[in-house]
């Protein structure tokens, strides 16, 4: 059936001579792929090996090339270990694990089930994928300050609802230095989530109907029929609805300078945030280039087993 | 062929000396890398572009908004990577130190000969624009951060005083709170916390502490007892913010004491110019003091308009540019827009309000007695690293992570000796 | 014959006496989804409703109101400010003249990351050699890499690049665009979004069906043929799905943007934008600011609307038999 990809090449080659024509052919794929190939060996490895140099150096405000240890990852490292008070290094690792478990479990629950729910046949489909897709059009310098008001005890939920009446109500998540990362969650999931749905909605429109027909037939009920058909179906598109959420998890700046201002006493730091203040505030950038690496070895850690597990299945 | 490829060759030198010779004349174009972006500055800094245009230079803009300048930073470290540089960059003055460190500043020195720079640039200021005998920065300014700004109707309605010292400035704000009015408008971030501790310690250890301390990093100073009492008052003094404060924008804190919901704010001049924007008076509508303990030293910072190694075509350019940032009638227009004070003192001070003319006095009188101190929360105490290794601490602080006085004397002299 | 009538009617009968018990269970079904629909629909567009009333309040009422209350005098004005005379630095001429800045740059590196992405998808999927799953994966791990990592070797890139560019246009009198803003923009944004595109198009390519590949390659046609005539069409889903990725991300840009391209008059949207948003000192305008965040979405949210169109059911439906 289509889940299933065959591992045949998919051409061979025609007659025995060995015309440059006829090798040109063959190698066309390869030639095709190539330049995006080289491009990301140079401009992203390529990088990292930099990035990682310079967390071997002195480097403060501009690369320099002299090496001269391992410093860098030696702070890092005592800093790793400072919970009381939390040195910004550990209020970064401690606030991404949280973020991260959190944004993506969410993000791939809700976009599914939005999916799942939006593929009903619905009537006004084409009004409601707009509204879940639109907060990631909006540029978060702006919808942070709209949250942030939102949030804000004294501007905003809170604030109304004691208008109304209902005094004994509480959000003061963003002010407190526990919970102020929730509420980047919050923010994060809203900005992220409709697009996580698009990618399952396109998932799901790509099964062929026949499968689900012949389910149906055979007696599965609505949710034997999600759980043990459509789903399974669906892991290629959670690869990369985690891979793009991943990505954005990592990239979050903005979403806690424009809603959070850095938290209470930089609680609401994430190591992006982290990064960016040594390398290009605080002209240490030996220590943003070792927390770099710090963080790329983190995610491979965990990605890298999973993209094994995914890809190497399809090679069946 | 040959004679084909040797007359091609021929017409592509003649075509490449044509292009060549064509570049020689001056690029009558600045271009310059700032974060003033708001009316009031921008129309400020609209000035200048005036002033040049009339001498017949173009002004290319390069805003970048943000952060203080974080995001302005960043983007001109990738412009001075990739070996494009604009004609000058608004800096503050450790970062001016670091890129002519790198090399890539210009020089100035005959400018500045010919201006007088030398006699009417406070010396502590030429410490960042003067790099190796050579003038690589022209300052637009001087801000200073150690003063009060005061609700005149509400300091009636309370019956207050001009605070001198410390407790004083307590007494008042428990009058402020018995009436009901939020004593102090704090936004809670680190820089506008840090910024109310300069005044704080300078305050508590008097002028020479506070160079010992917080512009010299000299650790007996840091690890000594005037400091943890400095972390007392500044404990005592949080009590007296609204619970609302975290996070908040300073300009939003501004506005707190202009509308009367607030007495006072602890914060540098710019703030005047929320006051002179929302049309308040000085002495009719606000009240500026000196941070009771303070007077007669300033705690400053600048902005400066560093100036790059540009190709020799556009060094004309800058050098019109350089001239009419530091002319007299510029700095009067300027400063008295931005609400602060000019950074050659021999400017009249005319065109300036009160609180304006004071800031005048008050630099003088610092620059000649030794009392003009760079402020440690703006960056010009210390390297960047130490500054916000220092910030990060005073937040923490505030916000509860840290919770003694000694523990918090402790992580900051751990944490300026880390980022040393 | 005979036995499949029957057995068809037995089929009909029972179905029949299940369809009227389930009528009444699938119209619970279906006011179940409409209304969870309709919740999450409300509480998606809530920060909208702030924005979108505050950007037609005044300031007045900005400060004193409250913020979920409706405008009670509303006014156009925040928004013709925001079009033409709000300040981007020292020019105040709104931001009307950065859009074109930004499309310029953002419809080329769409189209090229998409064609690199698809034809990436099908090499990998349908044209496979051996180390196929080491080049993905190495692909895919590049998007991983924090761009704050890459800004200033890039820049010295692009630096190098833009003065061969000068030394070849002095020498040929062509300008190749080495150095060009937007072009540098373009690149950056091609090779950062190529890790994306080839991961969407390879994961779609994955799931279709070989067969029909290898039928096309029997009847004779090239690598590219197939790609045209057989992939492309039967990709409207994922390739809608990137576009808007793609676009929505580039767009958005700030960091790359600022970085390379903050000169007055190349700057894109999002660089105006945050100039007119994020400025240091001086009151801030959040009605201006609202309608300014707004106008600087409609590109994208237009690019979603059309997109909209491609997500039909059935493409697949038929395509395989036997």
């Amino acid at each position: 059936m289509s889940s299933v990809a065959t591992t045949e090449p998919a051409i061979t080659t025609r007659g025995t001579r060995a015309s440059i024509r006829g090798r040109l052919q063959d190698a066309l794929p390869k030639i095709v792929l190539a330049p995006s190939f080289l491009i990301t060996i140079i401009f992203v490895y390529g990088f990292i090996l930099w990035t990682a140099y310079l967390s071997f150096t002195n480097s403060k405000t501009f690369p320099s090339y002299a090496l001269t240890g391992t410093r860098a990852y030696e702070r890092l490292w005592r800093w790793t270990f400072e919970s009381d008070p939390p040195s910004s290094w550990y209020t970064s690792i401690t606030n991404m694990a949280v973020f991260g478990f959190l944004y993506i479990g969410i993000c791939l629950a809700l976009g599914l089930f939005l999916a799942i729910l939006l593929d009903q046949k619905i009537r006004g489909e084409g009004i409601l994928r707009p509204i879940f897709l639109y907060p990631m059009a909006l540029s978060f310098i702006v919808t942070g300050v709209a949250w942030k008001w939102f949030l804000d005890p004294g501007l905003g939920l809170e604030q109304t609802l004691h208008h109304f009446g209902w005094t004994s109500f509480h959000f003061d998540w963003i002010k407190n230095k526990d919970f102020v990362i929730y509420t980047v969650v919050i923010a994060g999931v809203w900005q992220a989530s409709g697009f996580v749905m698009a990618m399952f909605l396109a998932g799901l429109r790509g099964i062929d109907g026949e499968i689900m027909k012949a389910a149906q037939i055979d007696g599965a009920s609505t949710l034997q029929l999600y759980r043990r058909i459509i789903i399974p179906l669906l892991r290629p598109v959670f690869l990369s609805a985690f891979i793009v959420l991943a990505h954005m998890a990592i990239k979050s700046y903005d979403l806690v300078v424009a809603l959070t201002s850095g938290g209470p006493g930089g609680s609401a730091w994430l190591p992006s945030n982290f990064m960016y203040e040594y390398t290009f505030k605080r002209n240490e950038m030996a220590v943003g280039s070792a927390s770099a690496i710090i963080m790329l070895m983190t995610i491979s850690a965990i990605i890298v087993p999973y993209l094994y597990s995914e890809l190497k299945e399809k090679a069946r | 062929m040959r004679k084909f490829l040797t007359t091609t060759a021929i017409i592509a030198l003649a075509v490449a000396g044509a292009g060549v010779s064509a570049h020689a004349a001056d690029v009558k174009e600045v271009q310059m890398l700032h974060w003033w972006t708001s009316g009031g500055e921008a129309a400020a800094l609209n000035v200048l572009k005036q002033d040049l245009s009339k001498e017949g230079f173009a002004w290319k803009d390069v805003p970048v908004a943000g952060g203080g300048g974080d995001a302005a930073m960043t983007a001109l470290k990738a412009m001075v990577a990739a070996g494009t540089y604009p004609t000058a960059s608004q800096m503050l003055g450790y970062t001016v130190l670091d890129y002519a460190q790198a090399g890539v500043m210009g020089d100035l020195t005959a400018t500045a000969k010919k201006e007088g720079w030398d006699k009417s640039v406070p010396a502590a200021l030429q410490k960042f624009s003067v790099y190796d005998g050579k003038w690589v920065a022209a300052p637009v300014n001087v801000h200073s951060v150690n003063w009060l700004w005061i609700n005149k109707a509400v300091m009636e309605k309370i019956g207050g005083k001009q605070p001198k010292t410390f407790e004083d400035l307590i007494a008042l704000l428990d009058k402020a709170k018995a009436a009901g009015v939020i004593p102090l408008a704090l936004g809670g971030q680190n820089w506008q916390e840090a910024t109310m501790f300069d005044s704080i310690v300078l305050s508590t250890g008097g002028p020479e502490f506070y160079k010992k301390a917080f512009n010299d990093l000299d650790e007996a100073s840091l690890k000594s007892d005037t400091m943890k009492k400095s972390f007392d008052n500044l404990a005592t003094i949080i009590k007296y913010v609204d619970p609302n404060f975290s996070g908040r924008d300073w300009n939003l804190a501004t506005a707190m004491v202009i509308k009367g919901d607030a007495l006072v704010q602890v914060m540098g001049d710019w703030a005047k110019g929320e006051f002179v924007a929302a049309k308040k008076k000085p002495d009719t509508d606000f009240l500026c003091y000196r941070f009771p303990g303070t007077d007669g030293s300033v705690i400053y910072n600048s902005d400066m308009f560093g100036m790059f190694n540009v190709p020799d075509d556009r060094k004309a350019a800058q050098v019109a540019l350089a001239t009419a940032t530091l002319s007299k009638s510029f700095q009067s227009a300027f400063n008295v827009v931005k609400g602060s004070v000019p950074a050659r003192t021999d400017v009249p001070d005319t065109d300036f309000d009160a609180c304006g003319k004071k800031g005048i006095a008050d630099l003088k009188a610092a620059n000649e007695g030794g009392t003009l101190f760079g402020s440690l929360a703006q960056g010009y105490g210390a390297p960047p690293a130490i500054a916000n290794a220092y910030k990060d601490v005073v937040s923490k602080f505030v916000h509860g992570q840290i919770k003694t006085s000694d523990e918090a004397v402790k992580q900051l002299v751990q944490a300026i000796d880390d980022a040393r | 014959m005979s036995s499949v009538t029957s057995s068809n009617a037995t089929l009909t009968a029972a179905s029949a006496a299940q369809l009227s018990q389930g009528n009444s269970a699938r119209w619970i079904g279906r006011i179940a989804i409409y209304g969870l629909l309709l919740i999450f629909a409300v509480l998606y567009l809530m920060p909208l409703f702030v924005m979108l009333t505050t950007s037609f309040k005044t300031m007045d009422e900005i400060q004193n109101g409250n913020m979920l209350a409706l405008p009670q005098a509303p006014t156009f004005d925040p928004w013709i400010k925001a079009w033409g005379e709000t300040c981007v630095g020292l020019t105040c001429a709104g931001i009307k003249g950065y859009f074109w800045n930004s499309i310029k740059m953002v419809v080329p590196a769409v189209a090229i990351s998409t064609i690199m992405g698809a034809l990436n998808g099908y090499v990998l999927t349908k044209w496979r050699f051996p180390g196929h799953t080491l080049v993905f994966g190495l692909m895919l791990f590049a998007c991983f890499i924090p761009f704050q990592s890459v800004l200033l070797p890039m820049a010295t890139i692009l630096g190098s690049l833009g003065r061969f560019g000068m030394t070849l246009q002095n020498a040929t009198g062509l300008s190749f665009g080495f150095g060009n803003p937007t072009i540098n923009l373009v690149f950056v944004h091609v090779v950062y979004g190529l890790g994306f595109t080839t991961l969407f198009f390879r994961n779609f390519y994955e799931a279709f069906p070989t067969e029909l590949v290898r039928a096309a390659q029997v009847d004779g046609a090239s690598f590219f043929q197939i790609f045209r005539r057989i992939m492309l069409p039967n990709s409207l889903p994922i390739i809608v799905v990137t576009v808007i990725y793609q676009f929505t991300n580039i767009w958005n840009d700030f960091l790359f943007a600022s970085a390379y391209a903050g000169t007055g008059d190349s700057m894109p949207m999002t660089v105006a934008l945050n100039n007119v948003v994020n400025t240091s000192t001086g009151v801030v305008e959040y009605n201006v600011n609202m309608a300014a965040a707004m106008i600087a979405a409609v590109p994208t949210l237009i690019v979603y609307i059309l997109a909209g169109r491609y997500f039909v059911r059935g493409l697949m439906a038929g395509a395989v038999k036997g």
